[in-house]
């Protein structure tokens, strides 16, 4: 096996032009799109892997002198995959313009609510649907097979699962946001609606349903990943930190806590820090060949400090996880690399539905909390000029940072989304898979599905990380070191981005 | 003696100098409109409110109701019309219901609903307008502006202030404010004016907040634009 060491040099080939050139475009069952380059030498011998993440930051730009209430809702605009995570990170950082440090319990229960929804149905489409056929088929299974057609003929009772766990979530952001898709809900300190009786009622006679189904999914995910434990534990294995929020208690807390870091011994490199002070903690690094920039930990540097984030660090990050039978999960999950941390790429999956039954029986939870139907949904306070909202969203950590003038129009924006978290990670991972399993065998659609297979791990949401804008019109500037634009894209209401002339 | 006319073949008692859409509204029968707000003077620039008056295409909210009249209003063609004219007004500024805070209570939307209006015909213009915040109270969003004249009449008419004007030709025209800098904030608008609440789209509205009211809750969510009215009916200051 490779080392680290050479992994790294797959990044940037030195003689590039001697080389055939292999795309991976576009990537199936994946969400949004992009796209991985290889270049091979004669012998096909991997000597450069990328993956290109095209990141137009046209949003921040687009919500300039945007009214601030407005945000919550308009950035869902964002992404039409994770909605409600920018939802609820534009909340939070909203509910510090308004002056709001602690909305009432009402009205943070309904978000944590919402949120939950979110994150099951999310993670419960990515494992039922995108998955699970390449972890219940192999990677080298048919591809006319290898999908969700081929799941459903062949277990059709956990095809039915995935889409009612996901019916589930969905019902729980209707009842929460007033709709499955663009919804309201949260609203500047606060929430507009708690769950009327009906509502609760509705969803409390599921909820036992979906947490039975929650913990089948997670024993499936395990049961998979230590069928072939060998070469799971390898596949597009790398080692990195893990970053995550954190209750300040150690506790799971997808909605709200401190950042906190951990080395892959297992140590902290940071905890408990004030997500308001991201900027201190965090940098992006810019490289000539990506428009999405990587992110690493400020003190370590920008090779030593990459970082993954996502339900691997959330699992491996925490001490504890308040709902019992995702905690006797984690306990399980977390022996399995003794002091360590769990680095395995493949176990993202197995961490994702430990998530999903930690929601399934945190809804629970907050279905037999009265708080939930109460009506004391909103607080005020001074007004002030910077927000910065954070949250776990399925796929990682996502940071909202606006400034605001006296007039209360959005003067600049900073968004930071899961997927690019993890860029530096997913493009060590698919060079992983190009060092481990590529070199000098004739290329076939099998081998290139496994680089697809590493990057399927991480749940990448390439339709947040271009910060598509669905059918909003948006005209894109691209502008190089100097400050020259060297380019403009303009897309329209019907989705066609066409070049126009500078 | 009780005059009548007829409208889609009802019949429809009315009085001396009273419109069509005057006669109408008394008699609970619903004409689109949007620039029509029975407490200021008509100006009929909208067209929405086009009926066929014994053949001929007027705005009933400018038009006398004459005796015998044959007024035809619910008509397959007559509707197709409004439907043209709605989808211009969207095309021609930026109306992002998903994301705009009147949605659900904006009377273009629910008039658009009613219209049977359902997929964008024409290319959009994206013209690059710009928010004035500058008021303590209220924002105006020019993006959602549909030139209906409302809030000039009202602040004329009601406040006696004549905050707003309309300025331009044809395709630039467009609404101004009053004041020294053009900004609202500059202006002696004023949240308790009547103009601050005759808006039928999102364009002038209440700073600080948006959204107060969930799904299912809002204006329009249960019942149409004809039975519910139009948005100033339900705006107190
Ligand atoms: S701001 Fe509102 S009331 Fe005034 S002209 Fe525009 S649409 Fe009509
Ligand atoms: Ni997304």
């Amino acid at each position: 096996m490779t080392d680290m060491t050479d992994i790294n040099a797959l990044e940037t080939a030195a003689d590039p032009e001697k080389l055939r050139r292999v795309a991976i475009e576009p990537l199936t069952r994946v969400e949004g799109h992009g796209k991985v380059s290889l270049l091979l030498d004669e012998e096909n011998r991997v000597k450069q892997a990328r993956l290109h993440i095209v990141e137009f930051r046209g949003f921040e730009k687009f919500i300039q002198g945007r009214p601030y209430w407005e945000l919550p809702v308009l950035v869902q605009r964002l992404c039409g995959i994770c909605p409600v995570s920018h939802h609820l990170a534009a909340a939070k950082a909203v509910d510090q313009l308004v002056g709001v440090d602690q909305p009432t319990p009402s009205a943070e229960k309904m978000r944590r609510l919402m949120h939950r929804g979110q994150i099951l149905q999310s993670h419960a489409l990515h494992f039922f649907h995108l998955s699970s056929p390449d972890l219940l088929f192999g990677y080298d299974d048919e591809v006319a097979h290898r999908n969700i057609v081929g799941v459903l003929a062949e277990h059709p009772d956990l095809a039915k699962q995935g889409v009612l766990l996901r019916k589930f979530g969905q019902e729980v952001i209707h009842f929460t946001a007033g709709k499955r898709v663009h919804g309201t809900g949260a609203i500047p300190g606060g929430v507009n609606k708690s769950l009327s009786l009906s509502e609760r009622d509705k969803l409390l006679a599921d909820i036992d349903q979906v947490i039975e189904w929650s913990q089948g999914a997670l024993d499936l995910a395990k049961r998979i990943f230590f069928e072939d434990l060998e070469n799971n534990r390898r596949f597009a294995r790398i080692e990195t930190n893990m970053l995550s929020l954190c209750g300040d208690n150690g506790a799971l807390d997808l909605y709200h806590g401190g950042l906190r870091a951990k080395a892959p011994d297992g140590s902290f490199i940071f905890d408990k820090v004030d997500y308001r002070n991201y900027g201190d903690y965090i940098r992006e690094q810019v490289k000539p060949w990506s428009y999405m920039k990587f992110p690493y930990i400020k003190s370590l540097g920008s090779n030593e400090g990459a970082y993954r984030v996502g339900p691997l660090a959330r699992i491996n990050n925490c001490d504890v996880i308040p709902t019992p039978l995702a905690e006797a999960a984690r306990v399980e999950f977390r022996a399995f690399s003794g002091n360590g941390l769990v680095q395995s790429t493949l176990a993202y999956h197995w961490a994702r539905m430990i998530e999903l039954l930690f929601c399934a029986e945190a809804i629970k939870v907050l279905l037999l909390d009265s708080d939930i139907t109460g009506n004391n949904l909103r607080t005020k306070g001074e007004m002030r000029d910077e927000g910065i909202g954070v949250i776990e969203a399925p796929r990682g950590t996502l940071f909202h940072h606006y400034r605001i003038n006296e007039d209360g129009l959005v003067t600049q924006a900073n968004l930071i989304v899961s997927t690019t978290n993890n860029n530096r990670a997913m493009n060590q991972s698919i060079r992983r898979v190009a060092a481990d399993h590529f070199d000098g065998r004739e290329l076939s659609e099998p081998l290139l599905n496994q680089i697809e297979v590493a990057i399927r791990a991480y749940d990448p949401c390439l339709s947040c990380a271009t910060h598509a804008l669905g059918k909003m019109p948006l005209e894109v500037e691209l502008v190089d070191a100097e400050g020259t634009i060297i380019g403009r894209l303009h897309k329209d209401g019907s989705r066609i981005v066409s070049r126009c002339s500078l | 003696m009780i005059r009548h006319f007829t409208i889609d073949g009802i019949k429809v008692p009315f009085q001396e100098r009273q419109t069509i859409m005057d006669a109408a509204m008394a008699a609970g029968i619903y004409i689109p409109h949007l620039c029509h707000n029975p407490e200021f003077r008509p100006q009929g620039s909208c067209r929405l409110c086009t009926v066929k008056v014994d053949g001929r295409n007027l705005a009933a909210c400018t038009t006398p109701a004459t005796d015998h009249a044959e007024v035809k209003s619910n008509t397959k063609k007559l509707m197709a019309m409004r439907r043209t004219l709605l989808q211009l007004l969207f095309v021609e500024g930026n109306h992002v219901c998903p994301a705009c805070e009147k949605s659900g209570a904006c009377q273009l939307q629910a008039v658009a609903y009613y219209c049977g209006m359902l997929a964008p015909e024409f290319t959009h213009f994206y013209p690059q307008r710009e928010v004035d915040a500058s008021h303590p109270e209220f924002a105006i969003d020019f993006n959602r502006c549909i030139l209906c004249e409302l809030c000039v009449r009202a602040s004329r008419d009601a406040d006696q202030k004549s905050v707003f004007a309309i300025s331009g030709r044809g395709i630039h025209v467009h609404l101004t404010v009053n004041s020294p800098s053009g900004k609202l904030g500059d202006s002696d608008f004023d949240k308790h004016d009547r103009a601050a609440h005759v808006c039928p789209v999102g364009a002038i509205l209440p700073k600080h907040t948006g959204y107060d009211v969930p799904i299912g809750k809002r204006l329009y969510d249960r019942k149409p634009v004809s039975m519910v009215g139009d948005v100033s009916d339900h705006e107190e200051d």
